[in-house]
């Protein structure tokens, strides 16, 4: 019989193969390349970066295997032997010694294990973040397709091992600085002790929280200290209380009223210490009371409009702003500025400062704002600080003029020093290079030598071509205009 | 004494330079973070005498019947409310693990009274708080700008040149100055869209080799196209184009912003940064003990 009736069977059982076929034969990935493991820097040793080259053609993640091995230090891949996995911080051993000795780097097995991390397919790089300092490790990754199929491992081909580094090395450049900037001011401290004059600028705005204080005094109205919205973490918050224990000395010394809402809780106790200090050092503890310095709320804009609202209301003579503001800054100076009130602010908040420059009389601007305390007080010790901060600054100064000369100069020289010194002064000094340069800094400068090199030798051909095209297409007008020329005369020799 | 001036002075010290270790030294890292853990719990339990403060405060205010009485008591209300709202999931719906126990809701949870309030009360009002600033900025703005001395005068002008350059009047007020849209209108329409691609990226610092059009490079290009890209390069690279193209009040304001201002910014942070080492140190080390009240 002809199987006619039966086509639509085999045509279906064969369509079936032919979609299952792609699927069931489907082979499996190809292995990620390159499969480099390394201990993660500046670190307690807890931790080991790996990174491989993303396996061929599409993968859907990567299976990430681990493996405690002894011998780093080995010799050659014979030594090296493979005695537990550290699975749920106990260490097993599952793969004990091979009969014929220890077993070889090449027979390491992974395939019992479980992964310790499985990735997606997008990523190349894995932090493991679950290893011990002086521990060697071995890593595999295996690529897994879309249908679930595994790739044979790719293993790393020496173990790493994670060490425990005592200190930050790529900050020893910050550390540095930063111990010469403290030891010049805690030596200008120490020069002021020993009874040297320091000399400092006068600062129109400290010079004027006196008058500020003494104006609201004779007009029998209030003085309203704002310490900023941040907590007592904050350094322009305790530069801020700084200012305020001042403030209150001299509140305290002109019997004049001085009210505190804060935004934290923590900054109204430490302020109630402050002023309740100052006025027992002016001599009239009796006038302090507790509840001139309150707390209103955490939340910015609810904050903003309680002060908002006891401005309008108690309208206080004296205004200080001092600490850390973000938006409330203006609306907060307005207001004071609506009610009459003499304003002094003080932030290092570079955003705000221009709001207080146009709202306030007068305004401290960065470091002026903490060199307020040591202003304020008249403290030797304290002034010896501040000169402290210039030689700060001439440090800062020296290391821009010579980035920007040697930087200047590598672009005009193209000389490889020039070059280093430039990337030394603005990725080790001021970066996180570390203290010397590394080879990917200076495989850098060559690399952009060869660049500019490069560019310029290709920029010239092509200045040269740029010539050569325009005289052709000026030679092209030129033979157009004369053939034009031509034509007309020959049209006017025609017409006549 | 000692738990007033000396105990405080001595956990500043030692924080502060374990805060200061954290950066350097690997080691002191989960020091640190266990010291700002602390710092948390710490102003966390400050909260109750914030308020027991607030409450004591607006108490007083209103048993007193002293001026603004009246908002202590709504201030009251809200917190009090809100307080007990959010401290027992009034109203939140309960979570299968636990059901019948509206405590045990998430804290945020869409729909509850306290999302409501925060939802629709906090959330519009800190809106309109901030929305204000617009009139405040205005206001101090005029005062700001008032031709008093030479400074003011500069800056009345720097403002009134960054402020134009930001809108449409500025672009207008200048667009008799040359640019690039100049440089496309005097060619034919059909190449107007090819010559403002490749002048943007002429005028962006790309060679006239470099740029390249609808995925052709410059060696593709058609005569004619070469010969508009290297015109165009030619006038966007002349100095005195590129000084009357300055002027225009959109270029002026970006330099404005730029240039005299990143630098001033900068000397800025760097006083800042600065003062904060000298503050920090002189706190850590007790030369300065303003903060726990005078000497």
């Amino acid at each position: 019989m002809t199987p006619i009736s039966h086509t639509p069977r085999y045509l279906a059982i064969l369509l079936a193969m032919f979609a299952v076929v792609p699927w069931s034969f489907a082979a499996p990935p190809a292995p990620p390349s390159n499969l480099v493991a390394e201990d993660a820097p500046d670190d307690v040793g807890d931790q080991v970066n790996l990174s491989w080259d993303a396996a061929p053609g599409e993968v859907a993640g990567y299976n990430i295997y681990r493996k405690v091995v002894v011998g780093d230090q080995i010799s050659g891949a014979s030594q090296l032997e493979s005695v537990g996995e550290e699975t749920t911080g106990v260490t097993e051993p599952v793969m004990p010694e091979g009969p014929d000795g220890p077993v070889r780097i090449e027979d390491l097995s992974f395939a019992d294990d479980e992964p310790i991390a499985s990735i997606s397919g997008g990523e190349t790089v894995y932090l493991d973040e679950n290893v011990e300092p002086g521990t060697s490790y071995m890593y595999a990754v295996q690529a897994v397709s879309k249908t679930l199929e595994v790739s044979p491992l790719a293993i790393t081909e020496v173990p790493v091992t994670p060490r425990w580094d005592w200190i930050n090395k790529s900050k020893l450049w910050f550390l540095f600085i930063m111990v010469t900037i403290s030891s010049v001011v805690i030596l200008f401290v120490l020069i002021a002790k020993s009874g040297r004059k320091v000399k400092v600028r006068k600062i129109a705005g400290l010079e004027a929280v006196n008058e500020a204080v003494g104006r609201a005094t004779e007009m029998g109205r209030s003085c309203l200290f704002v310490p900023g919205i941040l907590d007592i973490n904050d350094i322009q918050t305790v530069a801020g209380l700084t200012v305020l224990s001042n403030v209150a000395k001299t509140a305290a010394k002109y019997d004049a009223k001085l009210e505190v809402p804060t935004a934290r809780s923590l900054v109204m106790t430490a302020a109630r210490e402050t002023v309740q200090g100052s006025f027992l050092s002016a001599g009239r503890p009796d006038a302090y009371n507790e509840d001139d310095i309150y707390y209103l709320t955490d939340e910015q804009f609810g904050y903003t409009a309680g002060v908002q609202g006891k401005m309008v209301r108690d309208k206080p003579a004296a205004c200080f702003y001092m600490g850390a503001f973000y938006a409330e800054s203006l609306i907060l100076a307005e207001t004071g500025n609506s009610i009459g009130a003499i304003q002094v602010a003080g932030t290092a908040m570079p955003s705000q400062l221009p709001f207080f420059v146009a709202a306030c009389d007068y305004t401290l601007i960065g470091e002026e704002f903490f060199a307020a305390s040591a202003y304020l007080s008249g403290d030797p010790e304290q002034l010896g600080s501040l000169k402290g901060q210039d030689m700060g600054k001439l440090i800062a100064a020296i290391l821009i003029v010579l980035g920007c000369l040697f930087s200047t100069l590598f672009v005009v020289t193209q000389n490889q020093k020039l070059g280093e010194i430039a990337a030394y002064i603005s990725e080790n000094i001021l970066g996180e290079e570390g203290l010397a340069l590394n080879d990917k800094q200076v495989a850098g400068i060559k690399m952009e030598m060869v660049q500019y090199e490069k560019d310029q030798a290709f920029a010239q051909t092509m200045e040269q071509s740029k010539k050569t095209f325009l005289e052709s297409q000026k030679a092209k007008a030129e033979m157009i205009q004369s053939r034009d020329a031509n034509e007309q005369d020959a049209q006017g020799g025609e017409g006549k | 004494m000692i738990a007033k001036r000396t105990i405080p002075l001595l956990l500043a010290a030692i924080v502060g330079f374990l805060m200061l270790a954290t950066y350097f030294v690997p080691e002191t890292e989960s020091y640190g973070a266990t010291a700002m853990e602390m710092f948390i719990i710490i102003s966390a339990a400050a909260m109750i005498l914030g308020g027991g403060n607030l409450l004591k405060i607006n108490l007083a205010k209103m048993s007193q019947r002293r001026p603004g009485w009246g908002y202590a008591g709504i201030t009251l209300a809200a917190f009090i409310g809100t307080l007990i709202i959010g401290l027992f999931k009034i109203g939140a719906t309960p979570t299968a693990a636990v059901p019948g126990h509206s405590w045990a809701a998430p804290i945020v949870q869409e729909g509850a009274p306290f999302w409501w309030i925060y939802q629709y009360m906090i959330v519009p009002l800190t809106a309109t708080m901030f929305a204000m600033l617009a009139f405040y900025i205005a206001s101090a703005a005029f005062r700001a700008f008032r031709a008093k001395n030479p400074e003011a005068i500069l800056l009345l002008a720097t403002a009134f040149i960054v402020l134009l350059g930001q809108v449409y009047a500025g672009y207008w007020l200048t667009n008799f100055l040359p640019n690039l849209q100049h440089l496309v209108d005097i060619l034919p329409e059909s190449d107007h869209a090819f010559a403002m691609i490749v002048g943007t990226q002429l005028e962006g610092g790309a060679a006239w080799w470099q740029v390249n059009y609808d995925g052709l490079s410059f060696a593709q290009f058609t005569t004619l196209q070469q010969e508009i890209v290297i015109n165009m390069d030619a006038s966007l690279n002349d100095w005195f184009w590129q000084f009357l193209n300055g002027l225009r009040l959109e270029n002026l304001s970006d330099i404005i912003g730029e240039v005299p201002q990143k630098a001033g910014f900068r000397a800025i942070v760097i006083g800042i940064a600065l003062g904060v080492v000298s503050t920090s140190l002189k706190v850590i080390l007790g030369v300065d003990r303003s903060y726990l009240g005078s000497e």
